[in-house]
């Protein structure tokens, strides 16, 4: 692979509060391609979401970030707001999780399109105008036009969700951050918007960074996987060889405890406990605790990751136990 | 439902609120100590002359006449003469009343003119030192009485110092803004406290929404983002505070213009009731509640314009 398009290195994010400082994200590093799509799965709280937001630089006052996130050779936790102004919305999008809230329920939907257009392009007023209903129709809203002076709060689910993505697709980014784009919907429509969502990203060659907890998802629309557990990088690695071979226990847990694998009838093998806080770091590897195949040392001292295959790393000390899910050769 | 309908219906609202108005008007006119013959002709009238007056005022009908005389009369906008001025009452009110909405009008723009920037500022510096000044400045704003108020910028900015007049209304309208400029502050000291604090706190509120997030996601500069995404909406609940406050402002309008002697309808009401001016009293209490009623339909409108939901 030529040089990545983004390349996130030791990301570190933590926050202030309270109780004492939250370690979110701790030194994840991952690359991601022109053109690839890149799932970013953890359970609830393994800092998934926050590593997508502070790559823009969206985290707020009370998150410490530090590492590099380099765009074109820039890194964008220190370029100047002027520039990362014009990178924001321009090349670097984003699609946030739940609609309904991410819209702002006052503007029209064509202003809030077209914001993003005054921002980032030349064209005058009549111009925007085409372009918006263009977007529109490019997301599958029908009768653009008309949809275009209505309100977040007079399109359904699916369609808000639409037109956040038209809204993000605007300036013609060159990667889109999708932040679980489609958890907040109806599994009906969760689909629709998946479908989507990859359509227009082979279509207009953009770069996806996927974050979701559903490793169906992933399965169906990534090129290449990042698990995350409590802050940290577990494994990384193309789709097709992590699902198959998996190289950490915790990838492992996670596909076992996923439905629809195996034979039909099958038990689902849930992971047993919790994930840790994250306020109260742990030494070894963070799943140890809950890990089926945890050693004496798991506990004690911390897995770095390692590579098992080219492109496939993991930080697991099991790495070389874990079962294969699927025959070699046969995948 | 519509957005013209809605606003139909809302007009509509207002015709049985005036009718309650009128009803309440008519009610403590009656409850007062004395009646009307007897604050006409004080002590001394005759027999004779009591009963005349009493037929000429149709005070020997039945409380139901009565009623509709009074609410026809209102109608015709028609409130008797006032007995300390002897001129008609509407006369009176229209010479004075346009004192007291300037005043007041002045205030609410003294008072949005200070707050806004300022719980802006605050906001945005929250619980560091500009937030501090401001929330302290503002809370000695908020517990000083208005007469006092008052009394200390008159003695300061007028006897002291001589830049404003001590009192009166002058005769052009930059003389009537002149007069009424320390007014209008004193006015707007207790509405800029309250604003303020309301709107800095619907600002933080606001500041973390997702919509702001997704509005800095697309690249907009900061005065974009603050103005058009987080004021705007930061505003709808600030404007029916302001709304709700009209009244209260009335209300200190009568103080304010007894301390600086301006000729408004709050000074009138203050002495016509040390007169028992009743026709006076009686329309002036009518029109005060329909000027607070229109204040709530005008936040009902700009409710309206600033979020759509309102109405539909």
């Amino acid at each position: 692979m030529n040089t990545p398009l983004l390349q996130v290195q030791d990301l570190r994010v933590t926050f202030t509060t309270g109780r004492g400082a939250v370690h979110a994200v701790d030194g994840v590093t991952f690359d991601v391609g022109a053109g690839e799509v890149l799932g970013l799965v953890g359970e609830s709280g393994s800092g998934k979401s926050v590593t997508l937001r502070a790559i823009p630089r969206l985290l707020h006052d009370n998150a410490a970030v530090s590492g590099r996130v380099l765009w074109h050779g820039q890194d964008l936790l220190t370029i100047p707001d002027e520039r990362l102004r014009a990178i924001r919305g321009g090349q670097v999008a984003m699609v946030f999780q739940e609609p309904m809230s991410a819209l702002n329920p006052v503007l029209p939907i064509g202003m809030q399109i077209d914001e993003v257009l005054v921002a980032h392009t030349d064209m005058d007023r009549a111009a925007r105008r085409r372009r918006a209903i263009e977007l529109l129709g490019l997301v599958g809203i029908a009768s653009a036009a008309t949809r275009l002076d209505q309100y977040p709060h007079e399109f359904s689910g699916g369609m808000r969700q639409r037109a956040m993505i038209a809204i993000s697709l605007a300036a013609q980014p060159a990667l889109l951050l999708a932040d679980e784009p489609t958890t907040a919907l109806d599994v009906t429509i969760q689909d629709q918007i998946l479908t989507l969502l990859l359509q227009l990203v082979s279509e207009l060659g953009m770069a996806m960074v996927l974050v979701t907890h559903d490793l169906g998802v992933v399965a169906e629309t990534c090129d290449r996987v990042a698990v995350m557990y409590a802050g940290r990088l577990c494994e990384t690695g193309p789709v097709e060889l992590v699902f198959n071979r998996p190289r950490h226990a915790y990838t492992d847990a996670l596909l076992r405890s996923m439905p629809g694998d195996g034979a039909a009838g099958a038990m689902l093998t849930p992971i047993p406990g919790q994930p840790p806080r994250i306020d109260s770091p742990v030494p070894g590897c963070a799943f140890a605790p809950r890990c089926s195949y945890a050693e004496p040392r798991c506990t004690t001292e911390r897995p770095v990751l390692t590579a098992y295959a080219p492109g496939h790393d993991s930080a697991c000390y099991a790495a070389t136990r874990l079962p294969a899910r699927v025959e070699e050769g046969a995948a | 439902m519509s957005r013209g309908a809605w606003l139909v219906s809302r007009l509509l609202q207002m015709v049985p609120t005036f009718l309650l108005i009128g009803l309440a008007v008519f009610v403590l006119a009656r409850l007062l100590p004395g009646n009307a013959v007897m604050a006409l002709l004080g002590d001394r009238g005759s027999d004779e002359a009591v009963a005349r007056l009493t037929r000429q005022l149709g005070l020997d009908q039945s409380i139901g006449m009565q009623l509709l005389a009074f609410l026809e009369s209102v109608l015709r906008g028609q409130f008797g003469t006032s007995l300390a001025f002897r001129i008609p009452v509407t006369r009176l009110i229209a010479e004075r009343l346009p004192v007291t909405l300037m005043l007041t009008g002045m205030a609410i723009v003294i008072a949005l003119a200070l707050a806004l920037p300022l719980a802006f500022v605050a906001a945005l510096k929250v619980n560091r030192w500009p937030d501090l000044l401001i929330r302290g400045v503002f809370q000695v704003g908020l517990s000083s009485p208005i007469f006092y108020v008052g009394l200390v910028l008159l003695t300061v900015f007028a006897a002291w110092l001589r830049i404003f007049p001590v009192g009166g209304y002058g005769d052009t309208f930059a003389e009537h803004i002149y007069h009424l400029f320390l007014p209008a502050v004193t006015l707007a000291f207790s509405l800029s406290a309250i604003v303020m604090r309301n709107l800095r706190a619907s600002i933080l509120s606001v500041i973390r929404a997702e919509y702001v997030d997704f509005a800095r996601a697309k690249g907009l500069r900061s005065r974009v983002v603050l103005l058009r995404h987080v004021l705007r909406n930061a505003l709808i609940a600030t404007v029916t505070l302001v709304g709700l406050h009209i009244g209260s402002l009335l209300g200190g309008a009568v103080i304010t213009e007894t301390v600086f002697a301006v000729p408004g309808v709050g000074r009138l009401m203050v002495d016509s009731i040390f007169a028992r001016d009743y026709p006076v009293i009686q329309a002036l209490t009518l029109v005060l509640a329909v000027l607070v009623s229109l204040a709530f339909l005008v936040t009902d409108l700009v409710q309206m314009w600033l979020d759509p939901r309102v109405g539909r």
